[in-house]
């Protein structure tokens, strides 16, 4: 979707820009195409939207300062649910809901049933 | 996010059950041989969270159902009864939140909802540069390009280079004011009653307006109906 050339737009040098600031910048045609979301991504939505506006673990300012403090490279390269599933991960931890050592374990859990069930987990290494 | 799977999901959610796994997780997408990292990251941390006692299976799946259940036809029979009733179009701009009690919409905790009106003079379009900022509450979930770095990015410097993109051409002497969303402030665009469409019912009136026309990159028109 953005070319190779429009993801090295640098946006946190001199010029101050956060990672997020892409107003007027450009980053070429638009990929008009329609896409239903995949159940995950309901689901990270669904999550995200009873964690914070329904429980109050966080608020939404605090949801997207953890998604803004990607590195540009990753931002430029991660799908927006992407985002919104690691930022959940991060902030469950910072808030001390869950411990790094119990989302690692379930995560070797639910990777190993997957692939026991023949599917392939693609990257399950995910950037802290 | 594009997954290419998702033709199995519309049912799948209704099968969670309340049981702290998701039993029908190794058959689901039965013809899917690939998921990526972020996919198990998400039931890694839905598990944990259900384990946990924070969330239930139950409340994922009302919350999924909430937001499929919002679509741009709600957004459409706001704009028609603000086409036919000038009252209510005067509170709808006005006081959004107010107006919209009576469509059972709950603006919830947003500082401001704004309804701008286009007219001959001026046209509106919305974007969110910083992230993807939408009245989801009128319209539903945004469209994928709504979010891409590319509408993002462009739309504030050529609105009309953007809007030409998507098929609409807006004559120079017509302004097009852009409205940048925060997670404070959402837009939706009020379009104009398309001519010739005095003897059209309300039903008829609706289904003029796209989910394009009340983000301001499409204009009802009474041929072709756009996206």
């Amino acid at each position: 979707m953005v070319d190779d050339m429009k993801r090295t737009h640098v946006r946190t040098d001199a010029g101050g820009r956060a990672v997020h600031d892409v107003g007027g910048l450009d980053f070429g045609p638009i990929d008009r195409s329609e896409h239903d979301l995949a159940l995950w991504e309901k689901r990270v939505d669904a999550v995200m939207i009873l964690l914070y506006a329904r429980k109050n673990f966080w608020t939404v300012d605090a949801m997207r300062r953890t998604i803004e403090d990607y590195g540009q490279q990753t931002y430029d390269s991660t799908e927006y649910y992407e985002k919104w599933a690691r930022a959940m991960r991060n902030l469950l931890i910072e808030q001390q809901v869950v411990t790094r050592a119990e989302v690692e374990a379930k995560m070797i859990e639910v990777v190993a049933r997957h692939r026991a069930a023949g599917r392939t987990v693609l990257n399950d290494a995910i950037e802290w | 996010m594009h997954d290419p799977h998702d033709h199995s999901h519309d049912h799948e959610h209704s099968h969670d059950h309340g049981d702290g796994q998701d039993p029908h997780a190794p058959q689901r997408d039965h013809d899917a041989v690939e998921m990526s990292g972020y996919e198990a990251l998400e039931e890694t941390l839905r598990l944990l969270l259900i384990e946990k006692g924070i969330i239930t299976h139950d409340e994922v799946a009302r919350q999924i159902d909430l937001m499929d259940s919002r679509s741009p036809a709600l957004g459409a029979q706001v704009v028609v009864r603000a086409w036919l009733d000038a009252e209510f179009k005067g509170r709808l701009l006005r006081d959004a939140r107010e107006a919209l009690k009576e469509f059972d919409v709950d603006i919830g905790s947003l500082a401001e909802f704004k309804v701008v009106e286009n007219t001959p003079e001026t046209h509106n379009v919305v974007v969110c540069t910083l992230c993807s900022c939408y009245p989801k509450m009128l319209l539903g979930v945004p469209p994928a390009w709504y979010k891409s770095m590319a509408y993002r990015s462009r739309t504030v410097i050529d609105p009309r280079g953007v809007l030409t993109e998507f098929g609409l051409d807006i004559p120079l002497s017509r302004e097009v004011r852009v409205h940048d969303s925060t997670a404070d402030l959402r837009y939706i665009v009020l379009p104009m009653r398309p001519a010739d469409t005095d003897e059209l019912d309300e039903t008829a009136l609706v289904s003029l307006i796209t989910r394009d026309c009340m983000i301001g990159t499409a204009e009802p028109s009474r041929v072709g109906r756009g996206a």
